[in-house]
This record gives structure tokens, C-alpha cells and sequence, in this order.
């Protein structure tokens, strides 16, 4: 798969390049005109991001121009760096050791050997089947009784998010879409594009019009307006990039609609989880972003879906 | 000797792996004394508690500072010797028969005058990372003896998850690693108030 060859893929590639570009010139001229008090927080917090999209843009298309494996060993990395996130905030006890172990040195490898080798039918299956089987037991021989379930169930809910759903990003490569041979890199672009743009248009238009927050106990920043304005605007443009993918313009409004609602509700899970557990962010590792789960959050949970709806009507 | 030290201890590609391993930050230079050398003192749960630390300090601290352990753990194998001696140069101590020739604080207040920064547990042994148990006097009869040592409260967490007690295979969490202000033995303090005074700056450090 020579993903450089591909005209489209160039095109869509530019298309961020020169959004970045304007991003940066915006950030720095907000900056410049801020004045001897220095700029506010807001246009700080916003330099960090954009510093940090640049960042994140460049590690994504270096995978994604090295083809399959690359997008298969990125992805592994978020995932063991979103679990190790994950499993850290929630409590666990010493007899959880051997269960935690497994789940971070095998079960986490082997789903991405699965990705990376197309095996869809142990792919689809090892983490809800075999990882969910292997953790209970692991866990039940730790022996230990206190809040066995929930401390099971932690390590499942993990596994389920950071790594088996994160999964299906990749594996997007392995679906066979007549008429789009070797072309699948566009599908796994135009999947986390809508997604982390969904991400950002939300927060804009919540910045701009935000009033009526939408999850008040959950997730604070979250407003009607921002949300309203942020799915529509966002699958516009998934319905605007119809041209690189197997699509037509309504199915990939429709296919981005799906991605921006799901990856809403992604976040808003993940924040339901934060706030059980008194913290803002997962982490700090994504100067002016937190952790590597909270920017994934919403990605997470639109994957799987689009995964199955791309299979399901188009191959 | 000093030489030697630097050469093995700031080995920075050692300290990039284990602060990936456990998801440490380096601590900025305006967390520690502004002058060495320093007593760390730790809540101690793992293995790793040694390691994380010295790879989390700025590079002139770690190739200075060295790990004071119990001589009859870490002469058992001859991969507990290498550790302890050529990859940290630890300063084992005697716990068992102490007589005047292998005093503990003798070695430790030389060690000091020497120009090394030390880190120890007052704890004396692992516990299970749930709580934080009584300090042994070492400490203070160390602060008796060398009265101006600055005596530096490191919290370590999450790292009895990472590898707790008896087990040999990591799992790799985020630690983390709080240093507090330095504490000195006051004129007339006595055993107790300092080594209480000592936990409860260290308990001060725990995460919420």
C-alpha cells in the first residue's frame, strides 16, 4: 500500500497542514495583540493546543504514510498510554497484580497482532470473550473477596475502552470496500478528522455561544449551544470530504452524524468517570489537552460503531 | 570513587526507562535544596522506590545520591549484589549485628561529609503501600550526629501497584513523586518530636 501515490490522501493531508497553519498565525497574533499583561488564559490554553495539534498531526500522518503498521503500532502505544491512565485512577488492590499484568502485556499486544494480521473473526471476539474470561479468573485467584466485581469489572471496562474499542481505528485498514482497494487509509483520516474536529468546534461554539449547559453534574463545559453547533458544523464536513471516501455526500454526513454524537457521549462517559473520581483530567502528558484518554475519549467510543456501520452497508 | 559514582549513577538512558516504566516526570531543579548533600527519606512499598526517585532527581543530584539498604538483603545473589552495588552503589548497612566497627550511622554520616546525599527509609522495610508505618530512630541518631542535615520528606505513590511486595513483574501505572520542605533536628527536640515531626511532613505529601 503506497498511501503517497494517493492523490486524494495528499489532498486531505494539505487540507490539515494549511488549517494548522492559519491556527498558528491566529494564536500568534492573538498573542501579539494581548499587551503588556500578557496574554489571558484561554489564548495561553489555546497555544498549548494548537502546539500540541501540531504534534499530534505530525505523529498521525507519519503513521499513516508508513501504511498498516505504522497506524497499528500508534494506536497500540495510545492504547497502553490511555489503560495505564485508566486503571491509575481507579483503585486497585495487590491482588489484582497478575490480572493487571495479563492485561497490559498480553491481551493488549495480542489485540494489536490481530489488527495488524486482518484476523477479524479473533479480532472481533478476544477481548469480549477471551480477555473478559482470562481477567475474572485472574482476579478470583488473586484471593481475595473485597469489591472483587468492581475490581474486575474495572479491569474489563478498561480493556473494553482504551484497548478493544481504540482497536478499531486500525482496523479500519482491513476492511475490502469494492472500488476502494488500498485506499482505507482515507476511512481511518476520515474517521478521527470529523472526530477531533468535532472536538474542537464543539468547544468553539461553546466558547462563543455556550448558555445552557447540557450535563451540569457530568461535564461542566458542555453546552447546548456547543454541542448543537459543533455536531452540525462537523458533519458538514464529514459530508464535504465525501470525495475521499466509498461514500456519497448524505451517507458521509449520515456516517459523520453517527461519529460526532457517539464521540460526545464518549466524552461524556469518560467525565462521568473523572468526576467519581474528584479529577479534572486523566492525565497531563498533552501540554493544554490532559491526558492521552482525554483526548481519545470521544474516538473511543465512535471507532467500534463506525467500524461495523462501514462493514456492515459498504463491504 | 566520586568518579566512578558518576559514571554508573547519571546513566541517562537507565532513567529515561524507568520513569517511562512508571510514567515519572523529572522533578524541577527548585523542588530540591538549594545545596546538597540532603537526607531523602521515603514511605517505602516497592523495589522500584529506590529507582524511581533517582531517576526522577536532575542529573547532578543523581549521580550524588545514594540508597541506604540492609546489607543481609542485598548480599543474598549475586543480582541483588549487582544492583545494589555497581548500578546504584548503595550504601549497605548492617541491620542485624551492629557493633561499633559496622555502626550504620557512622557509615552514613561519612558518607555525608563525603559530599553524597542519601535516601533512606525510615520505615525500615517494604510496607503494603496502604499506609505508612512508625519511623525507626536511625534518622535521628544520623541527625544527632551530623546536626545541620537537611532531612527531605519524599512521598512516593502508586508505586506498591506498580510492584508491590513479592511480586517480580511490573505493571506499568502512573507514580508520582512529591518532595516537601526540608526538615532540621530543632535545638532540644527530642527522639520522638522529630521523628513524629519527620512522618507527619512526610503524610503531609499524600495525594489527596
Amino acid at each position: 500500500m503506497n498511501v503517497l501515490h494517493d492523490q486524494q490522501l495528499l489532498w486531505l493531508l494539505g487540507g490539515i497542514l494549511v488549517t494548522l497553519v492559519i491556527s498558528s498565525l491566529v494564536t500568534r497574533v492573538l498573542e501579539a495583540r494581548a499587551g503588556a499583561a500578557g496574554p489571558s488564559p484561554t489564548i495561553q490554553n489555546l497555544a498549548a493546543r494548537v502546539r500540541a495539534w501540531w504534534v499530534m498531526v505530525g505523529v498521525f500522518a507519519l503513521a499513516l504514510v508508513t501504511g498498516g503498521l505504522g497506524s497499528v503500532v500508534l494506536f497500540a502505544l495510545m492504547s497502553f498510554m490511555a489503560l495505564r491512565e485508566f486503571i491509575t485512577l481507579t483503585p486497585s488492590r495487590p491482588s489484582d497484580h497478575v490480572a493487571l499484568f495479563v492485561a497490559f502485556f498480553l491481551v493488549l499486544p495480542f489485540q494489536y497482532v490481530l489488527t495488524g494480521i486482518r484476523w477479524y473473526e479473533l479480532f472481533t471476539i478476544f477481548v469480549p470473550v477471551y480477555a473478559f474470561v482470562a481477567t475474572s479468573i485472574f482476579t478470583a485467584v488473586g484471593g481475595e473477596a473485597t469489591h472483587y466485581l468492581e475490581r474486575t469489572a474495572k479491569i474489563q471496562w478498561g480493556l473494553m475502552v482504551c484497548v478493544y474499542f481504540l482497536s478499531h481505528v486500525p482496523a479500519l485498514l482491513m476492511l475490502e470496500i469494492p472500488g476502494f482497494h488500498a485506499q482505507n487509509a482515507k476511512l481511518l483520516l476520515f474517521l478521527v478528522l470529523v472526530g477531533q474536529s468535532s472536538d474542537v468546534l464543539q468547544y468553539v461554539w461553546g466558547k462563543l455561544f455556550g448558555r445552557h449547559k447540557v450535563a451540569p453534574v457530568l461535564s461542566p463545559s458542555k453546552t447546548w449551544e456547543g454541542l448543537i453547533g459543533g455536531v452540525l458544523s462537523a458533519s458538514a464536513l464529514g459530508s464535504a470530504l465525501w470525495w475521499a471516501t466509498p461514500f456519497n455526500w448524505w451517507q458521509a454526513a449520515l456516517l459523520a452524524f453517527a461519529i460526532t454524537i457517539l464521540g460526545f457521549f464518549g466524552g461524556l462517559v469518560m467525565s462521568a468517570i473523572k468526576r467519581d473520581r474528584g479529577v479534572k483530567d486523566y492525565g497531563a502528558l498533552i501540554e493544554g489537552h490532559g491526558g492521552m484518554m482525554d483526548r481519545i475519549d470521544s474516538l473511543c467510543f465512535s471507532a467500534p460503531v463506525f467500524f461495523h456501520l462501514v462493514r456492515y452497508y459498504f463491504t | 570513587m566520586t568518579r566512578r559514582l558518576r559514571g554508573v549513577n547519571s546513566r541517562r538512558p537507565l532513567a529515561t526507562f524507568v520513569r517511562c516504566l512508571c510514567g515519572v516526570r523529572p522533578l524541577p531543579p527548585d523542588a530540591l535544596p538549594s545545596a546538597g548533600p540532603a537526607v531523602f527519606f521515603a514511605n517505602h512499598s516497592s523495589h522500584l522506590d529506590f529507582a524511581v526517585l533517582w531517576s526522577a532527581l536532575p542529573e547532578a543530584w543523581r549521580g550524588r545520591t545514594r540508597p541506604v539498604a540492609g546489607r543481609d538483603y542485598w548480599e543474598k545473589t549475586a543480582l541483588h549484589r549487582w544492583l545494589a552495588r555497581d548500578v546504584f552503589h548503595a550504601l549497605l548497612i548492617e541491620r542485624r549485628r551492629v557493633t561499633v566497627a559496622n555502626n550504620p550511622i557512622t557509615a552514613m554520616a561519612a558518607s555525608l561529609t563525603a559530599g553524597d546525599s542519601l535516601f533512606v527509609f525510615p520505615e525500615g522495610t517494604r510496607g503494603d503501600g496502604l499506609s505508612v508505618g512508625e519511623f525507626k530512630p536511625g534518622i535521628h541518631h544520623l541527625a544527632r550526629a551530623l546536626p545541620k542535615t537537611q532531612f527531605v520528606p519524599v512521598f512516593l505513590a502508586n508505586l506498591n501497584r506498580i510492584m508491590p511486595k513479592g511480586r517480580a513483574l511490573p505493571v506499568p501505572l502512573i507514580a508520582s513523586v512529591a518532595l516537601g520542605a526540608p526538615i532540621q533536628l530543632g535545638t532540644d527536640e527530642s527522639k520522638e518530636a522529630f521523628l513524629r515531626r519527620a512522618r507527619d511532613s512526610l503524610l503531609a505529601l499524600h495525594p489527596p
